[in-house]
């Protein structure tokens, strides 16, 4: 059966569109979620894309956590619900209080679009599973309040939970704490990554595929929820994403070559 | 009592009774003639709100009345060609690119708003762009933007610079546009007056194409997104039509404020409501805000049109009906809805929290009516305001000086000889703020949303993915040279046309059409006016040689401080399709031992090219000789070549000449190369004769790709091979890539932190 992802739109989201071709491409459904509808039309996961969320005006995140959908989303994701918030997903998920933690402007106080390398630190998440513990992959930052802080007591407990999903590899480019660019709750199913890995799905258009392995992975999770943290290379392979016929998605194998180019 | 109170108003039945009031026409920008125009057409005095409308309907920006006769030219001219679904004169032209999709793009100056406001101008800038495209019915998919500022090192450039790469970088981010490209350049010329002119690409079906104008009696007329504020009075008029001399503080209030995150609602608010075939025409609220709107609609569709100004939505209760009229507030739009849409319409707009408000009506009376507090305040012809304003054929005269200054040629200034000098000569060129590294910028702009970015800055051309299961696709590039213009404004204009061309080509994209955004000083001062009719008759005749017919674009006047004008600067948009973006053309140098190739002739040209300007600050001569056939030949070789795989890299040869362009071949493939030049070295490597390419051939393709370019008449010199870490060239200079990647992009972040 084929796992299905809903995507919320807030008004102001502006990476729903690649969010859902992602997951597409890792060979699920993608439902279309309206931040003012109650219910969660009885998705597998919820995805909170990047974008600006009602102009990000007030804070980053601060008046999304209010929206209905929400009202939904906040007690699923407590129970267990897969839940990956982008960017400005990120930044909500923490003003929602799911992620401990917050998100300030860049240390150099302006917008960065950049790639950067990742090092996935942790496997046990819905959402990494199918990578390799310390693999890199290379995906697109592109924010203005990308700098993750959080007080030290909070940054040891997320160090000694194995709550850190992934670092910058070559140093932090926002000025967030103990370069980390993505962090999961206690329980592992709320994930929220600062940089987008649905921009780096197809070579073509991104800084190669290795984002792709946190759409895929969720995907083996949903088909196979009582396997979580195990590595399901080479099953399910993903429906071809229309248009990428040269270039064969092979989903759960990309992190593992993307590995090789960096 | 604040302006607009019954006490004040002014309307139809007082401006009969009271024929000599005294009106402010000139502070308004109007002159004597122009104000008789009025009355005479009006066979009364103008209310003070008919006043308003026909002031910023009759400004330069908004009326074209010194650039018409020249303009015209762009449509007798224009090639033969079956691809263009609607020309000049709409929002936007719309170019068919096939299996039915239309493409539409235009560029637009906001100069003088970004010198006074750095970031609201640049800001507006884009989003008065945008709404252009979504008003012809097509989804906005990218942004791109060509910057000029005066010197680097000037202190207001400081200012400047930072203000309106944040304003674009702010808009456009939270508008969800990627940002493919553009330009960025300096010159002493534009210290006081900064070029910012912003291009905006959209993408609809061809039945989705949208009409401006109002049509059908009894269908309303609603405005709707943001409410109407005190921003932006009289930009039209007050900022964008006049020359700044001074209290540029005391025009801040004419700058408008943008709000990206209404735009973006806007956008998709506007994108539903044509979907569901609600829309019985559209336009976009810019420059002279709802007196445009209602002017054009009206005057477009033959008919008449009623408003009741009092229904307006208003941030600030106070505004009166004049600046109401006037006021050029960001993030709104006009439509013309049947009435029994109008509850679906409004429905729509609130799901996405966009106000919207039916404020008139279409009528069978052709005059343009407008009531408040009841009372008729306008009553007018609409064509008066839209098509029928000032035309005038102002002197021009060729300046003095311009035969001294192509007399002044650089043959006489000292070259370089030695290979060590070669090399300092391309560190220096490298260096200079012009061709340094322009991450600093491209940077602070997101260019992956939406996910079809192929190509983007610091690429020839930025590419777009229009289909996701075809591969069609789009190529865009900007180009302009001041200091060509400047030299002979009719070569000028081709060459930055040529290169534009060639930039598109370069991806491996078939150029199609061209948008253009002309930068110029005072039309009042012959010798600007002058190189304006040169510049359009040199675009004109280029395009139609090119068979590229300009869809659009915009005229910017009054670029002058005081009596100084900018020089004169054409910037050309050239649009190409990509039937497939698989194939499209990095810069990239991609791997070791492949052949590298230069296509096209280099005679010694260094009239106003970077050499002399870098080396010796010196401008003068003739810019380099244009030859569109050879342009529009290897045009022709580098898509053909793309489509049939023979290239892996390509990139043209411009500004610096070949050594600047081998330099970002290698720096954007993070790899060396080793060529040999015949003949004379510095020619070879720093003329800047147009009609040229750097290219990277395929591995056995070579006798493939040979037989291509002597089919089509294309000169082919082999250079030598890529691999290594160094830049070497036999003889002359040897330079590690990492070095020249340390001089160029050490430069913007020194001066702009």
């Amino acid at each position: 059966m084929t796992a299905r992802v809903g995507i919320v739109t807030f008004p102001g989201s502006l990476d729903d569109g690649d969010t859902a071709r992602a997951v597409t491409l890792a060979g699920a459904e993608a439902i279309p979620l309206w931040h003012g509808d109650r219910g969660l039309r009885g998705v597998d996961a919820v995805i909170l894309p990047g974008g600006f969320s009602y102009g990000d005006y007030l804070r980053c995140g601060a008046i999304a956590r209010f929206a209905p959908v929400m009202s939904d989303l906040i007690p699923a994701a407590r129970s267990g619900l897969p839940v990956l918030g982008i960017c400005n997903g990120f930044q909500i998920l923490c003003e929602a209080h799911l992620l401990p933690g917050a998100l300030i402007r860049n240390a150099g106080l302006r917008f960065v679009d950049r790639d950067v390398v990742l090092r996935i630190e942790s496997t046990a998440t819905p959402w990494t599973h199918g990578y390799q513990q310390d693999q890199e992959i290379t995906v697109v930052l592109k924010s203005g309040e990308g700098c993750y802080l959080a007080d030290p007591a909070t940054l040891a407990r997320l160090e000694d939970n194995g709550q850190v999903v992934a670092r910058y590899r070559d140093g932090s480019p926002n000025g967030s704490a103990r370069e980390i660019a993505a962090i999961a709750s206690e329980q592992g199913n709320v994930v929220g990554i600062m940089p987008h890995p649905e921009h780096a799905i197809d070579p073509l258009t991104g800084p190669g595929a290795g984002g792709l392995g946190f759409f895929a992975s969720a995907v083996a999770a949903l088909v196979r929820p009582q396997a979580p943290g195990r590595t399901p290379r080479g099953r399910e392979a993903p429906q071809r994403c229309p248009g990428a016929e040269d270039q064969p998605p092979e989903a759960s194998e990309a992190p593992a070559r993307e590995a090789d180019d960096t | 009592m604040s302006p607009g109170t019954v006490a004040s108003l002014d309307t139809v039945a007082l401006a009969a009774a009271t024929p000599d009031r005294p009106q402010p026409y000139e502070e308004l920008g109007l002159t004597e003639a122009e104000y008789a125009r009025i009355r005479q057409l009006l066979g009364r005095r103008p209310t003070d709100p008919e006043l308003a409308l026909y002031s910023v309907m009759w400004s330069e920006h908004c009326s074209y009345k010194s650039s018409k006769v020249h303009l015209r030219q762009f449509a007798d001219k224009a090639p033969r060609t079956a691809t263009l679904l609607a020309g000049i004169g709409h929002n936007a032209g719309v170019v068919d690119i096939g299996q039915g999709y239309a493409v539409t793009f235009k560029i637009e100056s906001h100069n003088h708003p970004s010198y006074v406001e750095p970031f609201q101008g640049a800001a507006t800038g884009v989003g008065g762009i945008v709404r252009d495209i979504l008003a012809m019915g097509a989804r906005p998919v990218a942004v791109m933007d060509s910057l000029r500022f005066g010197p680097a090192d000037a202190p207001d450039t400081a200012r400047v610079l930072p203000g309106v790469v944040a304003g674009i970088s702010f808009y456009g981010n939270c508008l969800g546009l990627p940002n493919i490209g553009g330009e960025l350049a300096f010159d002493p010329c534009y210290v006081g007056n900064p070029l910012v002119n912003a291009l905006c690409v959209g993408v609809m079906r061809h039945e989705d194409l949208q009409v401006a104008a109002a049509r059908g009696p009894g269908n309303k007329v609603i405005l709707f997104g943001a409410r109407t504020g005190p921003d932006g009075i009289g930009g039209a008029s007050v900022l964008a039509s006049a020359s700044f001399g001074g209290g540029e503080a005391a025009k801040r209030p004419s700058v408008q404020v943008g709000d990206p995150f209404m735009e973006k609602l806007l956008v998709e608010c506007c994108l539903e409501l044509s979907a569901a075939g609600l829309v019985a025409g559209i336009q976009d609220l810019g420059a002279a805000g709802i007196s445009c709107a209602t002017a054009e609609l009206a005057a477009g569709g033959g008919s008449g049109m009623s408003v009741v100004l009092d229904r307006v939505p208003l941030r600030d209760p106070t505004l009166g009906p004049a600046e109401i009229l006037m006021s050029e507030s960001q993030e709104r739009m006009m439509a013309i809805v049947a009435p029994q849409h109008v509850e679906r319409f409004t429905a729509i707009c609130a799901r996405w929290d966009v106000p919207a408000t039916v404020i008139g009506e279409v009528t069978g009376t052709g005059r343009l009516e407008m009531t408040w507090r009841g009372e008729l305040v306008v009553d007018i012809a609409p064509e008066t305001a839209a098509d029928q304003g000032p035309v005038y054929n102002r002197p021009a005269a060729r300046p003095a000086a311009q035969d001294a200054l192509q007399a002044a040629s650089p043959a006489a200034l000292p070259r370089p000889a030695s290979g060590a000098a070669l090399l300092d000569t391309l560190l220096a060129l490298l260096g200079s703020p012009d061709l340094a590294d322009k991450t600093w910028v491209t940077e602070q702009y997101d260019r992956h949303v939406r996910g079809n970015t192929v190509l983007a800055a610091p690429e020839n051309a930025g590419v777009i993915r229009v289909d996701e299961q075809t591969g069609l696709g789009v190529a865009l590039a900007t180009d302009g040279n001041g200091r060509y213009s400047r030299l002979d404004p009719y070569a000028g204009a081709q060459l930055a046309l040529a290169e534009a061309y060639r930039n598109v080509a370069a991806t491996g994209a078939r150029p199609v059409a061209v948008t253009n955004c002309l930068n110029f000083g005072s039309p009042e001062d012959p010798a600007v006016m002058w190189q304006f009719a040169e510049a359009v008759r040199g675009l004109a005749d280029g395009c139609a040689f090119l068979g590229t017919p300009v869809t659009g674009g915009n005229v910017s006047f009054y670029n002058q401080t005081g009596d100084v004008p900018v020089h004169p600067t054409p910037v050309v948009g050239v649009l190409g399709v990509l039937a497939d973006v698989r194939r499209r053309l990095s810069l990239a140098f991609s791997g070791p031992h492949a052949r590298v190739v230069l296509l096209g002739a280099t005679g010694p040209e260094f009239g106003g090219s970077a050499w002399a300007w870098v080396a010796h600050g010196h401008l003068g001569g003739h810019p380099p000789a244009v030859d569109l056939a050879a342009e529009r030949a290897l045009a022709e070789v580098l898509v053909a070549a793309a489509a049939d795989g023979l290239l892996t890299a390509a990139h043209d040869v411009s500004d610096g000449g070949l050594a600047v362009a081998l330099a970002e071949c290698c720096l954007a493939g993070r790899v060396g190369c080793q060529v040999s030049l015949p003949g004379d070295p510095f020619p070879g490597l720093f003329s800047e004769s147009p009609a040229r390419a750097v290219a990277e051939v395929a591995p056995a393709a070579e006798a493939a790709f040979a037989a291509l370019c002597e089919r089509h008449g294309v000169p082919l010199t082999e250079l030598g091979t890529v691999g290594g870490d160094r830049l070497e060239v036999t003889g002359c200079l040897s330079v590690p890539v990492a070095e020249l990647a340390a001089v160029r992009g050490r430069v913007l972040p020194a001066l702009f932190g």
